[in-house]
């Protein structure tokens, strides 16, 4: 009896010859199954980019509205005249409050699904933490400006408590406050804290999930008590996913424009400046201009990120 | 002699898992104490319960005299080298070495002293800059000593202190750790599945199985005097016979236990018991012979350079009457 071939025959087919033939060049095939995404990020998304990035650059013609298509720093000028500033700062100090108030209310449920949460606890963790993002954004928007609003729920609930007064002092301290909360600065940061805290907890409890116990446990064995262990060791190791969850919670709130025309003061934030620039005023430089402060803050955000060590655990 | 450590019917249930169950241990100060069993007997729960990492269900535990019930293990003069070594990525060897200094708010210039003291003690001095990712195995073991020895702990537990590391250099720890307790003459409690580690570093040793101790002596007690077969098959693996074999290899009708290497070879009919050759394995140092006897099989140990029998040779066997030790029927 022939003992079965060592090396089987090449199998018939297209197939399985494409397979063998892929199998010989690893090059080829990471070439074929990295091209159509990189074409796509590299010319519809980068490119888009490189266009706005451009637009910038021109300015407009103040007496006939045309696009100048001359390269000036003339634009980014108008970004510091007081108006357009403002808006700046204020879209800045937002997205630092929200992406502040987010990691803290984030950590102590990412470390409870992180460390302890197992199997049904587990699975409703990840839930309770998506069922949001399920519904639309905007009826998730509008349902707040019903809660926040000065005959909502919310004032109900806070009249019923007795504690209307508390509401009265919050809304009268100057410029985050107003007549209702679903008109003032709080009315928005609540709601910019409801809609971008999943992107806060996601990272931040994979992050900490990767720190051993062995370490914690180390740390308390060296002498560290608990909130030791926690500066020492547990938070720089979490740090990538904290910077993570907060380049979502920052940049998206940086670019939002929808929350703050629902809920809140009518007051611009860059989102809503782009929004208006490029459509009725037909300003398409400034609203480039101002697209590109968001690019900058993240970048300058990132960079000193890095440098404060928050990747060298990676 | 002061107790380091002290057990007094200890439990440490998981669910229904008894971990732990009803341990007494009295573990001498200035003493090398080894925990050997296989994974799942018990031991390592038992140095967490030292550590303060986990807490007894029953039972009382003293350390130096101390009740250590609800006391954190932060709040215990006892420091851990861990299995994994559990050393901070983030942090450099000088750091990592100094973290329970800095924890305890010693000044930077004292605590990098003492760091580097402690360096120099494991023979890493100069490697304080490194993280470290960028040690090897045996690095990472001294920076994990290191790091618990430069708190003075009055006891130092080590789980599994040498099992990720090859053997050469697990031989030649061995005897750097012998040295460096001796040296300090601090308590050291280590955890181990590895019976040749527990006998060569151990003054005395605690064999578990089932979260229970079933033995505890000297090394020389334990090898040369199983208390049951488990110990006796555990340490050495040595010959367990059943009471009806040692009846008929001349013992009394109990459980006993026959080291292979105090068996020799003979002619057939010269020694105490004639069999045939089952099986040989070739060890290295030694050659270990299968002789079926009586209906079972004993194993023999041949030093190397003997001439060694074939399978199915005729051999006699003969052994020290003394070497055949009975035991409970444990």
């Amino acid at each position: 009896m022939a003992a079965p071939a060592a090396l089987a025959a090449p199998r018939p087919g297209l197939a399985a010859r494409t397979a063998d033939a892929l199998w010989r060049r690893p090059g080829l095939t990471l070439f074929l199954m990295l091209t159509p995404p990189m074409l796509w990020l590299g010319i519809v998304y980068l490119g888009s980019l490189f266009a706005l990035l451009l637009q910038s650059f021109f300015s407009i013609d103040e007496f006939s509205g045309l696009i100048v298509r001359e390269l000036t720093l003339k634009t980014y000028g108008e970004l510091l005249r007081p108006a357009n500033f403002d808006i700046i700062i204020r879209t800045v100090t937002m997205a630092a409050a929200v992406t502040v108030a987010a990691a803290i209310l984030a950590f102590p449920i990412a470390y409870f699904a992180a460390r302890y949460a197992r199997g049904r606890w587990k699975a409703l963790f990840y839930l309770g933490v998506m069922l949001p993002l399920w519904s639309s954004y905007l009826v998730k928007v509008y349902a707040w400006k019903l809660i926040l609003a000065k005959e909502g729920i919310l004032t109900y609930i806070l009249d019923g408590l007795g504690l209307m007064p508390v509401l009265e002092l919050l809304l009268s301290v100057p410029v985050i406050g107003g007549t209702s909360l679903s008109v003032s600065y709080i009315g928005t940061f609540l709601v910019f804290l409801y809609v971008w805290l999943p992107f806060m907890i996601l990272p931040m409890q994979a992050a900490l999930e990767r720190v051993p116990a062995s370490l914690i446990e180390a740390s308390g064995d060296l002498g560290a008590t608990p909130g030791q262990a926690l500066a020492t060791v547990i938070l720089p190791l979490a740090l990538p996913g904290v910077v993570a969850g907060s380049i979502f919670t920052f940049s998206l709130t940086l670019g939002d424009y929808i929350i703050p025309q629902i809920v809140g003061s009518s007051r611009l934030f860059i989102g809503q400046a782009v929004y208006a620039h490029q459509g009725t005023a037909g300003n398409i430089p400034l609203a480039a201009a101002f697209t590109v402060v968001p690019i900058v803050i993240m970048g300058v955000y990132l960079w000193m990120a890095k440098r404060q060590g928050a990747f060298d655990a990676l | 002699m002061t107790t380091a450590v002290l057990f007094r019917q200890v439990s440490r249930h998981f669910g229904p898992v008894r971990a732990v169950d009803a341990v007494d241990l009295d573990i001498a100060e200035g003493e090398f104490f080894g925990m050997l069993g296989p994974s799942g007997s018990g031991k390592t729960t038992c140095l967490r319960l030292i550590a303060g990492f986990e807490q007894p269900s029953a039972g009382h535990i003293e350390i130096f005299g101390e009740t250590a019930e609800g006391v954190p293990p932060y709040r215990r003069n006892v420091n851990t080298v861990f299995q994994d070594y559990a050393l901070f990525p983030h942090l450099n060897v000088l750091d990592n070495v100094a973290y329970g200094l800095m924890v305890r708010k010693v000044p930077r210039a004292e605590r990098h002293a003492r760091a580097e003291e402690a360096l120099a003690m494991v023979k890493l001095a100069g490697y304080g800059a490194r993280r470290p990712a960028a040690l090897s195995g045996g690095q990472r073991q001294r920076v994990a000593l290191a790091r618990a020895l430069v708190n003075r702990p009055r006891v130092l537990l080590l789980d599994e202190p040498l099992g990720a590391l090859d053997l050469k250099l697990r031989e030649q720890m061995q005897e750097e750790l012998k040295a460096l307790q001796q040296s300090l003459g601090i308590t050291f409690v280590f955890v181990t599945h590895d019976q040749g580690e527990a006998l060569s570093m151990a003054d005395r040793v605690a064999v578990f199985n089932e979260g229970r101790i079933v033995q505890v002596g000297t090394p020389q007690q334990i090898y040369d005097r199983p208390r049951t077969r488990f110990v006796a098959d555990f340490v050495g693996s040595s010959n367990v016979l059943p009471p009806a074999l040692t009846r008929a290899l001349g013992g009394p009708e109990a459980w006993a236990s026959l080291r292979p290497e105090a068996l020799r070879l003979t002619a057939p009919g010269a020694g105490r018991v004639s069999g045939t050759v089952a099986g040989l394995r070739y060890l290295g140092a030694a050659t270990r012979i299968g002789v079926a006897v009586e209906g079972a099989t004993l194993a023999a140990l041949l030093p190397a350079g003997r001439p060694a029998p074939t399978p199915g040779e005729a051999v006699g066997l003969d052994w020290d009457p003394a070497a055949l030790h009975p035991m409970e029927a444990g």
